[in-house]
């Protein structure tokens, strides 16, 4: 700037002498400049600011607008994937507990029933166990009764060959009748 | 005006001069066209045109052109939005023309042979009168006298008044000549110093190639400083309508 004004000085010196005086500072060359300056600034500024400029605002309006739009409708799209996604995996949850409810119950009626059937099967295990116990019992009762005549029988016939006394069944029978204590 | 345009054909100054190329008058006023209305019609038109053919197609992926016509429009739309805020954006039309007229007539005065309309204290200074009346008359016109306020920052303690509210008031006062000058004095200093060492390429002979290579130099800077004279000035008038819109000192 110090600079520019020195060169300046030296310039309008040099101006001065050759042809007195700077162009710049001729009053008469004033009035022309002065009325072309309005004439066009006030031509540039009428048209930019009723044609050229909102031109161009439409124009960086009209992106910005349409990106504002297209960046809604991908953040409107997202928000829709993402409640889509949402409930297939509330369904797929659903399901699952659905699924491992019915496998549980199935688990527990086929515990029941083989339960049951256990329990069917075992009292019947049990009957005929006991009843074979009683027939066996029974069998063994005849069988020891037997065994008393057979021998008071015997016991007769040795002493009869023995001593050939006749005894009598009951006299046998008291006489082979375990002695108490024994 | 004749003399003075033959006498210095070769000066460093002889860029400078206005050439009327049709003299007439309205109401008595000269209002011929000259070289420099024909550079600002010029230029109006090579901005208009642009615009209009950058915004042809209209297109939602812009075209080259569309996106530097685009870029453009944003770079003062931030510039406004940042320096005045949101309530600016109705001065946004203005702001635009005015960047866009500087940066086009500076532009335009780096073609060799063509004038450089803001290389002319009057222009740049009824650009910076234009500014300066258009602030004070937002200002007004939204705080009203309140706007008066500006001259007497808060939490300045009442005995230093007498000096500070004269400061502020000059400095306020003083901007359309700061604003001008600055434009002024860079453009018409680069081109005269362009001019003046192309000269001594010629007259130094065979030693021309060191001013040769230090005005190629210098073209780029001149072309560094045309833009920058355009960005310099429209952002001083963002922040003084800052001030007439928010009063934020």
């Amino acid at each position: 700037m110090l600079a520019s004004l020195v060169v300046l000085a030296a310039a309008a010196a040099e101006a001065a002498n050759q042809s007195g005086g700077l162009p710049q500072l001729n009053p008469s060359d004033f009035s022309p400049q002065l009325v072309w300056l309005a004439i066009t600034f006030g031509a540039l500024y009428f048209i930019l600011s009723r044609w050229s400029l909102p031109r161009i605002a439409e124009v960086i309006e009209e992106r910005r607008n349409r990106i504002q739009r297209d960046l809604d409708e991908a953040e409107r799209l997202k928000a829709e994937t993402e409640k889509a996604l949402a409930a297939y995996e509330q369904e797929l949850a659903a399901a699952r507990a659905r699924a491992s409810a019915i496998a549980r119950e199935t688990r527990e009626k086929l515990a029941a029933e083989v339960e049951e059937e256990r329990a069917r099967v075992e009292a019947q295990v049990n009957a005929k166990i006991a009843e074979a116990e009683k027939r066996i019992s029974e069998m063994k009762a005849r069988a020891l009764a037997q065994v008393n005549d057979i021998a008071t029988e015997t016991a007769g016939s040795i002493v009869e060959k023995l001593i050939g006394a006749q005894v009598s069944a009951d006299e046998a029978r008291r006489a082979l009748e375990p002695v108490p204590g024994e | 005006m004749a003399t003075g345009a033959a006498e210095g054909a070769h000066g460093p100054m002889h860029q400078f001069e206005i050439n009327r190329l049709a003299e007439f008058e309205i109401f008595g006023i000269d209002a011929s066209f000259t070289n420099s209305s024909l550079f600002m019609v010029i230029g109006v038109a090579l901005i208009v045109g642009f615009l209009a053919l950058a915004t042809n197609g209209r297109s939602l992926v812009p075209t080259r052109l569309q996106s530097v016509a685009e870029l453009a429009y944003e770079f003062i739309a931030n510039m406004v939005r940042e320096n005045v805020g949101t309530a600016g954006m109705k001065y946004f039309p203005f702001v635009f023309t005015l960047f866009s007229f500087i940066l086009a007539m500076n532009m335009l005065g780096m073609i060799p042979y063509s004038f450089t309309v803001t290389s002319h204290i009057i222009v740049t200074f009824a650009l910076a009168a234009l500014v300066f009346v258009v602030v004070t008359a937002i200002g007004f016109a939204r705080h009203g006298l309140g706007y008066l306020k500006l001259f007497v920052p808060e939490g300045v303690p009442f005995w230093l008044m007498p000096l500070i509210v004269p400061i502020e008031l000059i400095s306020y006062l003083i901007r359309p000549i700061s604003l001008s000058v600055r434009l002024f004095a860079n453009m018409m200093a680069g081109h005269t110093m362009l001019k003046v060492f192309a000269g001594f390429v010629v007259s130094l002979g065979i030693f021309g190639f060191a001013p040769l290579l230090f005005t190629i130099a210098f073209t780029g800077l001149e072309f560094v400083v045309a833009f920058l004279q355009a960005f310099i000035f429209t952002v001083l008038t963002c922040i003084y309508l800052n001030d007439a819109v928010n009063m934020h000192h």
